[in-house]
């Protein structure tokens, strides 16, 4: 039996009976060809969807275009004294419980898809005088050939729940007028594309703001990245060096400052750099300087700061990460360089950087998205500060720390969402253009 | 790397790079250590407040940790690493089945949605974690989880829900196991489940361990997921808040010397595991690499 022939079409032109029934009664076709157990539980699915649309789906799907109109109305109670609330739509709900529902519309169409494929499959095998597997066998199959499907249903699970649902979800908020501006916090609307024209705009006061912190977040990942691989690296060669003393020594220094959570040591680390912290003290102490060093409110100079402090955490890491594979770079190749009579510069950028760069491709990607991202660093140390009167986004903000002030402090959710939407398609291009370059890019590692 | 040449009698020139190198060694680990070693120092200060008049402590004391440990009516830190300790038991074994799981199954089976749930798992990454953290603490909120013990259900979900997107290190390192282990295995008619909890899962236990920690160690470092779903409860409250708590203004004089007590108590097991963990990471990564 060809397993190309066994599609829905095929199966609505010639089922049998069960088959065809089945695309209207779920399950049919499994119950009339003796899987009843699961055409029964097909069936279940199939009712508790229709109870589900009938008793909210319906109305969830007819919200959605509108996202609501009914605004929270006050009535003067002449009886108790007091203004009562009259509750109206919250369009936040409506538009989370219309996505669900579109999901949940989706998974019934895909499992009215598998349940025909499945029938049809079941009355060609009837049909050719084979056996039909019983359920032991199905449930025997699942921990065997089918192991995937038991390992992997529970991990899907939550992934489409808390994450590609809740995406979807933003998305879509960036789209409506969700936002604290103008009071659209219960009652908002379908708003097209405003948002997206506003923080593009570059005469705009949000569009002047976007492109100053996109600037900074790729200045932010080009340095974070860079320098910490290259110096990290650096650092590794430097103690596994033939006549370095102490390696364990020193590694363990330097190991110690990467065991400790970071989300301690960069509070401890913008503590320290206050104006009266611990190294303006330290300074003052020592005579080197009258007034303390303004580490987090001049804009320059939280930059500089930030990136340093991001070396002193992410050197140590990229030491580690390195050593092993610096260590498997064939000897020969520093063997001939050194018989042309090359010196450890030299050395360092014609073998050790480009065979390093090749082979940890994939990794040097990961840590560029992983800074773009990177919350923490920022958050914790400067907060995104110095803020210019009159703007949201700081002077260090990156495009999250941006979106979190957005969406958690000022309540700007749509313009939130815009900007997740816009970081997205920034790390979309930059990692498209750099796989594609890539060595490992045909490579199913290319994941890793 | 070109000192080889020289084996036995030292030049006076390479004395000098030696030197030069071993004193440029000895100033970044000054670097590296020194905040280190002044957090420790701040643990042990008697004279309260963030900010003091010299660098280095003038009295010493154990009663930061007293208080920190004993203090029960204004941030009860006890009760933090309680919470913190629930949520991060059940998160790790939830996150750990599933990573293993995706890994495992990613690895050795084939099947039709495997590249493309390899490439979702790739797009999904590139969006900001924050645009789903909104929306996540809606559906909890829809869920009732947001609200008294149901907090702490809803970290444990958050913390575990999607970390089967995170299989790549474990894949990396599944996919180093030579499938003829696994043939020979089945011709002896063992079931791919037998395959995976006997023959795969036991030949993989610096991975295993590498994912257990790693999944451990989330709920202890993360701050910012609970601080959303925390908002003003404090009897919800994790390590990782109470810590960014004490640094802020109305606790900061009184709790900035408890804070490092903190953060020295919370360190030491972390680091622990850390440095045990840290040549499993390692060969994770150039397994991964080498492919």
């Amino acid at each position: 039996m060809n397993e190309d022939q066994i599609n829905v079409r095929n199966a609505l032109k010639d089922g049998d009976l069960f088959t065809r029934l089945s695309a209207v009664v779920m399950g049919a076709g499994m119950f009339g060809h003796k899987q009843v157990v699961k055409g029964v539980v097909v069936l279940l699915i199939e009712i508790a969807f229709w109870v589900f649309m009938g008793t909210a789906g319906f109305y969830n799907l007819s919200m959605l275009p509108s996202l609501g109109t009914q605004e929270q109305g006050e009535v003067w109670n002449e009886a108790k004294q007091i203004y009562e609330y009259t509750a109206g739509d919250n369009s936040q709900q409506i538009l989370l419980y219309g996505v669900i529902t579109c999901f949940v519309v989706a998974g019934i169409v895909a499992l009215w898809i598998l349940q025909m494929r499945h029938s049809y499959k079941l009355q060609k095998l009837i049909e050719d005088g084979e056996e039909v597997p019983t359920l032991r066998d199905d449930i025997k199959s699942l921990f065997d050939g089918n192991l995937h499907i038991t390992l992997m249903s529970l991990p899907c699970i939550g992934i489409l729940i808390f994450n590609i649902v809740p995406l979807v979800y933003m998305i879509s908020m960036a789209f409506t007028t969700y936002s604290k501006e103008d009071e659209h916090l219960i009652l908002f609307d379908w708003d097209g594309i405003h948002q997206f024209l506003r923080v593009l705009n570059m005469n705009g006061n949000i569009g002047r703001q976007f492109w100053h912190v996109l600037a900074w977040t790729i200045i932010w990942a080009i340095f974070a990245t860079f320098l910490n691989y290259i110096l990290g690296m650096v650092l590794a060669l430097i103690i596994n060096r033939k006549d370095t003393k102490g390696k364990a020594f020193w590694r363990f220094c330097f190991v110690l400052s990467v065991a400790v959570p970071q989300f301690v040591t960069l509070m401890i680390m913008n503590i320290m750099l206050q104006p009266s912290g611990a190294v303006n003290v330290l300074f003052q102490n020592l005579g080197l300087i009258k007034e303390p060093i303004p580490f987090w409110t001049n804009a320059m100079l939280a930059r500089v700061t930030i990136i340093a402090i991001n070396l002193w955490v992410g050197i140590p890491y990229t030491m580690l990460q390195v050593t092993g594979i610096l260590q498997n770079i064939p000897g020969e190749l520093y063997e001939a360089a050194r018989m042309d009579g090359a010196g450890p510069m030299r050395i360092f950028f014609k073998i050790t950087l480009p065979y390093m760069l090749f082979v940890t491709a994939p990794y040097l990607i990961s840590s560029f998205v992983g800074n773009i991202n990177n919350f923490n660093v920022i958050y914790l140390l400067s907060g995104g500060g110095p803020t210019r009167v009159g703007d949201t986004a700081g002077q260090t903000d990156l495009l999250v720390t941006w979106l979190y002030k957005l969406t958690i402090d000022q309540q700007y959710y749509n313009l939130g969402a815009v900007i997740g939407i816009m970081t997205f398609v920034i790390l979309t291009i930059v990692t498209l253009v750099t796989y594609r370059n890539s060595s490992s890019y045909k490579n199913e590692e290319a994941f890793m | 790397m070109d000192n080889q040449m020289a084996k036995n009698k030292l030049s006076p020139r390479r004395r000098l790079v030696n030197f030069l190198v071993h004193l440029l060694l000895a100033v970044l680990a000054l670097i590296w250590v020194l905040p280190i070693a002044w957090i420790v120092l701040t643990s042990f200060r008697a004279e309260p407040g963030a900010y003091t008049k010299t660098f280095l402590p003038q009295g010493y004391t154990l009663n930061n940790y007293v208080k920190l440990l004993t203090d029960r009516n204004v941030l009860n830190f006890p009760r933090m690493f309680k919470n913190t300790l629930i949520i991060s038991i059940f998160s790790c074994t939830i996150s750990t089945f599933f990573v293993l799981s995706v890994a495992y199954s990613l690895s050795r089976m084939r099947f039709k949605f495997r590249k493309p749930y390899m490439n979702l798992a790739m797009i999904l990454g590139l969006f900001p974690g924050f645009m789903t953290m909104v929306a996540q603490y809606f559906i909890l909120k829809a869920m009732g989880l947001t609200e008294g013990a149901g907090i702490r259900i809803g970290l444990i979900v958050v913390y575990s829900a999607c970390t089967g997107l995170g299989f790549q290190i474990s894949k990396g390192f599944f996919d180093t196991i030579p499938r003829s282990i696994d043939e020979a295995a089945v011709m002896d008619g063992a079931t791919q489940w037998q395959v995976f909890t006997r023959i795969t899962l036991p030949l993989s236990k610096p991975i295993v361990i590498y994912t257990v920690m790693t999944a451990f160690m989330a709920p202890w470092v993360d701050f910012i997921f609970a601080k959303v779903l925390c908002r003003a409860n404090a009897d919800q409250f994790t390590v990782a808040i109470g810590l960014w708590n004490m640094l802020q203004k109305e606790y900061i004089y009184q709790w900035y010397t408890c804070f490092a007590a903190g953060a020295v108590l919370i360190s030491i097991p972390i680091a622990i595991l850390f440095l045990y963990m840290q040549r499993f990471y390692v060969e994770g990564m150039t397994g991964a690499v080498k492919g």
